[in-house]
């Protein structure tokens, strides 16, 4: 479907937001972001996922207006931002390395956006205190940069980044420098402060539970700096749009086959019924069907049936909360995880059966 | 460990070599400096010794006051033109290519080879009515005749200009290099148009290394010796010509030896201020 059409639905469902069409930029020969066709609707969190290199953060640079596009438009709420200057965009960003003011308070530094708008006083003093209460650092406008831990920097961040009300809320992996607890914990407070503020926010990072945790809306970006798919989280983990996709969120058994006609496939001589096939696969061509480790059941012996896979346990991985058993089956690998509670009785060297529910096999082209 | 204070003798044996070569070559001279200082002239002879303030007592004189002035205010004048030139100019080489950064330097580093005596006549040269630049604004048509602009207040300040820029862009280009390239643009994405970022945020966050490089280009030209004789007329010949006239020429070394004294406690104690001024700005800010 063209984009200007859409825009078109998007414009009555969603009361519009940030569309970017058919985005290019260059360095040199470096080709950094390709193609890119996006619609970002209105308040809602959304994450640029991929690797690193994937492209992800000169999107968001695009977007902040810190570098232009070599082809494309930019436009929000219908109107072509493409050609503005980065100041007059009135978004708000938190960066990698946080860029706090190392010369300036953490008052002076949430109040900079007020201050250089020449805002009275008393409003950038209300305002500030305001948006301390919000991150939860009061009393602490006095303090210097250098006196704060690394989460503290995060919130003074964040509310430097919010203090002018910005028309959208870009982060470019704020929380990468964190340890993993302080981590989690950021994740949900900034998910629920944007819950709370209702505010267009986009994330970029390279963590898949980060994005599945945090986000409405999901941008998977890959190696060769183009947009893999874009979806709600769980649409993406359960119906991957490619290997890439189905290898970048979470673990996926990977199998490669053949169309075998009507729903189904045959993977190393093995015939197995899938869900849905994609339209473009006919009889003959070769597929790759992608199936998530929690939606295999494992049975100890040998049992015949539908979607069995015959094999042998070559590892147990138990970890407490959950249990992951890697069979060997004539040839290929496949991993399935379960709870303690549905643990199968088998050992390493033991044969057992791995069951694959058809619904569960997602057939992806190649 | 890093940071501790060392604890015995020879945990203080690296610093030895420095602390004779500084006693050597800084303390020593200093104190035979502020001895003779205190000596008395002998008339046709050198000087003998003694311990007399009639030195000090006759540098209170207009001439030495006019000059001393003079001497600190043509020193700070410069340091504020290099500063104000050099600051925006090597930001602009920091954020260039590498090897277009490397270019610039080598090219300010060779500028540092000129003795200043070449200095000195090439702009006495470029400023003269004969052959100097105003003959090409005539040409121009910019003037109506060629004017002679050297010796002069503004011949002087060019040359101790040119002298010290060199220095003022290397003193300032590490800490400059080492800004965070998302601090300008953090600001831009707060509101802030590039002429603001670059004084509230560039300078502001760099404030003690220009307040540094302000301090080193004033101390660095205030012992200009050769280039205030050469390009600026009698009035602004400065207390480093003064000093060298007695001592040379007049071989009243006591005296010379008394103003240089004198005048390193006026540096010093202005230098002293200025970071007690800047330290007292970053309190107030806490």
């Amino acid at each position: 479907m063209p984009l200007s059409a859409l825009r078109g639905v998007a414009v009555g469902f969603f009361m519009a937001g940030l569309f970017l069409e058919d985005i290019h930029k260059q360095f040199g020969s470096v080709v950094a972001v390709q193609n890119v066709n996006l619609h970002i609707p209105h308040g809602r969190f959304v994450c640029f996922l991929g690797p690193s290199g994937c492209g992800k953060t000169t999107l968001l640079r695009l977007i902040a207006g810190l570098e232009r596009p070599s082809r494309g438009r930019i436009l929000l709420e219908d109107l072509d931002i493409t050609e503005q200057a980065a100041h007059e965009r009135h978004f708000g960003m938190v960066f990698q390395s946080l860029a706090l003011f190392p010369h300036l308070t953490v008052g002076e530094n949430i109040t900079y956006s007020l201050r250089i708008r020449k805002k009275a006083a008393a409003d950038c003093q209300r305002r500030m205190d305001e948006l301390l209460e919000l991150v939860r650092l009061p009393g602490y406008a006095g303090r210097h940069i250098s006196q704060l831990s690394g989460g503290q920097r995060q919130r003074v961040a964040i509310a430097r980044a919010l203090a002018i009300e910005p028309r959208l809320f870009l982060l470019d992996e704020p929380l990468s420098a964190l340890d993993a607890k302080l981590r989690e914990d950021m994740q949900l407070e900034l998910r629920l402060l944007q819950h709370r503020l209702g505010i267009t926010t986009i994330l970029v990072t390279h963590d898949q539970r980060e994005a599945m945790t945090m986000s409405d809306l999901i941008v998977v970006m890959g190696s060769d700096n183009q947009v893999h798919q874009v979806g709600t989280p769980l649409e993406i983990y359960r119906h991957p749009a490619d290997t890439f996709v189905a290898d970048f969120l979470g673990n996926s058994n990977l199998l490669k086959g053949t169309c075998s006609g009507g729903n189904r496939v045959t993977v190393s001589g093995n015939s197995l019924i899938v869900g849905t096939l994609p339209e473009t696969v006919a009889e003959g061509n070769a597929i790759t069907v992608s199936i998530r480790p929690e939606d295999i059941s494992v049975v100890a012996g040998v049992r015949e049936g539908q979607n069995h896979l015959q094999g042998r346990v070559t590892f147990v991985r138990d970890v407490g909360s959950s249990v992951e058993i890697y069979l060997d089956c004539n040839g290929f690998q496949i991993i399935s995880q379960s709870t303690p509670k549905s643990r199968p009785a088998v050992r390493q060297g033991d044969s057992a059966t791995a069951v694959l529910p058809p619904s569960a096999c997602v057939v992806l082209t190649a | 460990m890093i940071g501790d204070n060392p604890i015995g003798v020879r945990a203080h044996l690296p610093i030895l070599y420095p602390a004779v070569m500084l006693v050597v070559f800084f303390v020593i001279p200093f104190g035979i400096m502020l001895a003779v200082s205190f000596f008395q002239r002998e008339p046709g002879g050198f000087y003998t010794t003694d311990f007399s303030i009639d030195n000090y007592a006759s540098l209170f004189t207009a001439l030495f006051g006019r000059v001393l002035a003079f001497s600190i205010f043509i020193s700070a004048f410069c340091a504020a033109i290099c500063v104000a030139v050099g600051f925006p100019f090597t930001y602009f080489i920091t954020r260039m290519r590498r090897k277009a950064q490397v270019v610039w330097l080598v090219i300010l580093v060779s500028v540092l080879s000129l003795s200043a005596v070449i200095v000195a006549f090439a702009w006495s040269l470029l400023l003269s009515q004969t052959a100097g630049i105003s003959n090409f604004f005539v040409w121009l048509g910019l003037m109506e005749a060629p004017a002679s602009w050297s010796p002069g207040f503004w011949a002087l300040t060019c040359g101790m200009c040119y002298i010290a820029f060199p220095y003022t862009v290397l003193v300032l280009y590490p800490p400059l290099s080492r800004l965070d390239p998302h601090l300008p643009e953090a600001a831009q994405t707060l509101g802030a148009s590039p002429v603001t970022t670059f004084f509230t945020v560039v300078v502001g966050s760099l404030r003690s290394a220009i307040v540094a490089t302000l301090i080193m280009v004033f101390a660095f030209t205030l012992g200009t010796y050769l280039i205030p004789t050469i390009l600026g007329r009698p009035q602004h010949w400065t207390l480093s010509v003064l000093i060298t006239d007695e001592a040379i020429y007049r071989s009243n070394l006591p005296f010379a030896a008394a103003m240089s004294v004198f005048f390193m406690i006026v540096s010093l104690a202005l230098v002293g201020l200025t970071m007690l001024v800047g330290k007292g700005e970053r309190t107030a800010d806490r």
